[in-house]
């Protein structure tokens, strides 16, 4: 499938994983927003040798893909676009630290392994995060909780407005480059002759486009920002969510909990 | 060139996210100040096609691979730099958001190392002087302006990108996240993004030539050359600006050609004699933890912090505390897994019972 097409698919999953209902979906906006960057701020600050704490923050996102029944899979797709940055910078680790920190039975894992593997944990947690944000929050209602936080109206207006339209561009993008593979078959992308014209064209079109939208939006009230009908109501809940996840998360931070429990069971194995 | 949250440490993210929200904040009272709303919906239509255009592979010749435009520059020649700006944040925060392009964290710096570069160094130091210099005046307007286009685009792009490149590379290496020298991550990075640049300038000059064909009047800055409203900068103030960018990247690209690129190592991260690793970031990061930590914390963090320094420990005791964190590891991870099989149980009993 092609680029194009495929981020049409992918905006339209996103919006029909975000319209699904589950109690993950009906938490306040604003409080989600709020344990997902206290989560990524926890889980970045991890040292880079603790690899054992870390795997204890792997928790949230694992209960809230299952409570809000959102396959992980869809998520593991869009590494591709992160996390090969990530692997470029890690991969070097091992070279250059090569002092061996960890043993497992009589086999040493260096310094470099550890930090790598940490570093593309670290990647692949915070992004499932944001993607749980995005999967259970729909667009206007995130719009709304931002605007909460005094984030400037031009600035949402636009995102809200951009968000719209991407999807109608896309398409006529894909529209415009499927036709064109048709006329030149065998052709990997588009040919030097019509590099202006292909998306000058369009974006022609689109500049008269959005002063006709303007007009309308004007005819129907628009005077610089949107209104927003219901605006959701923050419950007992919401704060709960909002206020003790942040809390678990920096216990989390602080006491090394998977390495509490092993010491415990193996403890208990000793004795035996 | 997007930034994963895992690049870079919560500091810089922050200090990213303050730099890039007092840019978006002057851009902000700026087009308020001009009070045009009509400009919205234009710069958000015109932020969704950049963002749809973005996917368009465009075959470069004699090679087999396709290029990409580059959005930076194309929203600054057409919207202006503060709309511009504005436009990139909203396709940025949508890329990060949605396509998972880009981390929550990471915004800041990648708002700053796409957006800020692209239109406000693309626009004031390179669009807005080459398009008003005086260049080419024994040529006709139309021809000496379309040569003007392509240049500015090129150069624009070629900038914009080596400075973003050199952001990531410095934001990565002062989060203390690789062990890669500084010289040699900057040798890995700009070189490709001179060649990405070339191409990407290439490809939106030919879109705003396009562009200046038909409706000349969309592009900032091309229209009163046209009439012929007296320029107010003179060749001579653009040739000084040109030296000055000039010089900025020279100084970035130079680090590149260091015979010692390490100089700058220790002078960033300190002058810790032992190891390599030493001193890329890990003394900073333990120095926050441990001020903060409360004693009993401290004493278990202690067991897991694995410091090269303590590397090589009567082994016994070490392998006891390795062992014990794969095993509570393990567990942790069954206990994810149960809950997981829980809530589907409950999930799935729920359609049978309503």
């Amino acid at each position: 499938m092609d680029k194009i097409n495929r981020a049409a698919l992918e905006l339209r999953e996103m919006d029909d994983l975000a319209a699904r209902q589950s109690p993950v979906h009906s938490l306040h906006p604003l409080a989600k927003l709020v344990t997902t960057i206290a989560y990524i701020l926890v889980t970045v600050s991890f040292g880079k040798y603790d690899l054992s704490g870390l795997l204890t923050m792997a928790l949230y996102p694992i209960i809230l893909f299952s409570v809000s029944g959102i396959s992980m899979r869809t998520c593991f797709y869009k590494l591709r676009y992160v996390l090969p940055l990530v692997c470029a910078v890690g991969l070097f680790n091992p070279f250059f630290d090569k002092a061996p920190i960890l043993y497992i039975g009589k086999l040493g894992a260096s310094g470099g392994v550890i930090s790598m593997i940490t570093l593309m944990l670290k990647g692949v947690l915070c992004l499932q995060a944001s993607f749980l944000l995005a999967a259970t929050t729909q667009m206007d209602a995130l719009c709304a909780a931002l605007r909460k936080i005094r984030v400037p109206g031009m600035l949402v207006t636009m995102l809200l407005l951009t968000y719209r339209y991407i999807s109608v561009m896309v398409d006529e993008v894909s529209v415009m480059t499927t036709a064109y593979k048709l006329r030149a078959p065998g052709q990997k992308g588009i040919h030097i002759s019509a590099w202006g014209s292909f998306l000058g064209q369009l974006l022609l079109r689109s500049m008269d486009r959005a002063d006709e939208l303007y007009v309308s939006m004007q005819l129907r009230g628009f005077a610089g920002e949107f209104q927003y009908a219901d605006v959701k109501r923050a419950e007992v809940r919401d704060w709960l969510f909002a206020i003790l996840l942040p809390a678990a998360f920096i216990l989390l931070r602080y006491c090394n909990v998977a390495e509490l429990l092993g010491q415990l069971l193996s403890r208990g194995t000793g004795a035996i | 060139m997007h930034m994963a949250d895992a690049l870079l440490a919560p500091a810089v993210a922050a200090t990213m996210y303050v730099a890039s929200g007092t840019a978006a904040g002057v851009s902000i009272a700026k087009l308020r100040k001009d009070d045009n709303p009509q400009k919205l919906p234009t710069m958000a239509v015109a932020a969704a096609l950049v963002f749809a255009g973005q996917m368009i592979n465009y075959t470069i010749p004699g090679t087999g691979s396709s290029g990409h435009m580059c959005g930076g520059m194309l929203l600054s020649a057409l919207l202006g730099p503060y709309a511009g700006f504005l436009s990139m944040i909203v396709i940025l925060a949508i890329q990060c958001l949605f396509f998972a392009d880009g981390g929550l964290m990471a915004l800041g710096a990648n708002i700053w190392n796409m957006a800020f570069y692209g239109c406000f160094v693309g626009y004031f130091l390179i669009w807005r002087p080459i398009i008003r210099g005086g260049w080419f005046r024994n040529m006709e307007t139309k021809a000496a302006l379309r040569l003007k286009i392509i240049i500015a685009s090129v150069i624009g792009c070629i900038v914009t990108l080596q400075l973003g490149a050199f952001s990531v590379v410095l934001e990565t290496s002062l989060s203390g996240i690789t062990e890669l020298p500084f010289g040699a991550f900057c040798a890995l990075m700009q070189p490709i993004h001179l060649a990405i640049g070339l191409v990407e300038g290439l490809i939106t000059s030919a879109v705003l030539i396009f562009v200046f064909e038909s409706r000349p009047e969309l592009l900032q800055d091309v229209d009163s050359v046209e009439k012929g409203i007296p320029n107010k900068r003179s060749l001579k103030t653009t040739v000084i600006i040109l030296a000055a960018v000039a010089v900025v990247v020279g100084g970035g690209l130079s680090l590149l050609a260091s015979s010692n690129p390490d100089g700058l190592e220790w002078a960033l991260f300190g002058n810790a004699e032992e190891g390599y690793s030493e001193n890329m970031g890990l003394d900073e990061e333990n120095f926050g933890k441990e001020s903060t930590v409360a004693d009993k914390a401290a004493s278990v963090q202690e067991k897991t912090s694995f410091l090269p320094d303590y590397a090589f420990p009567e082994s016994e005791s070490a392998v006891g505390t390795t062992v014990s964190g794969i095993v509570g590891g393990i567990m942790v991870a069954g206990v994810a897994l149960l809950i997981c099989f829980l809530c589907g149980f409950f999930r799935k009993k729920k359609p049978k019972t309503a």
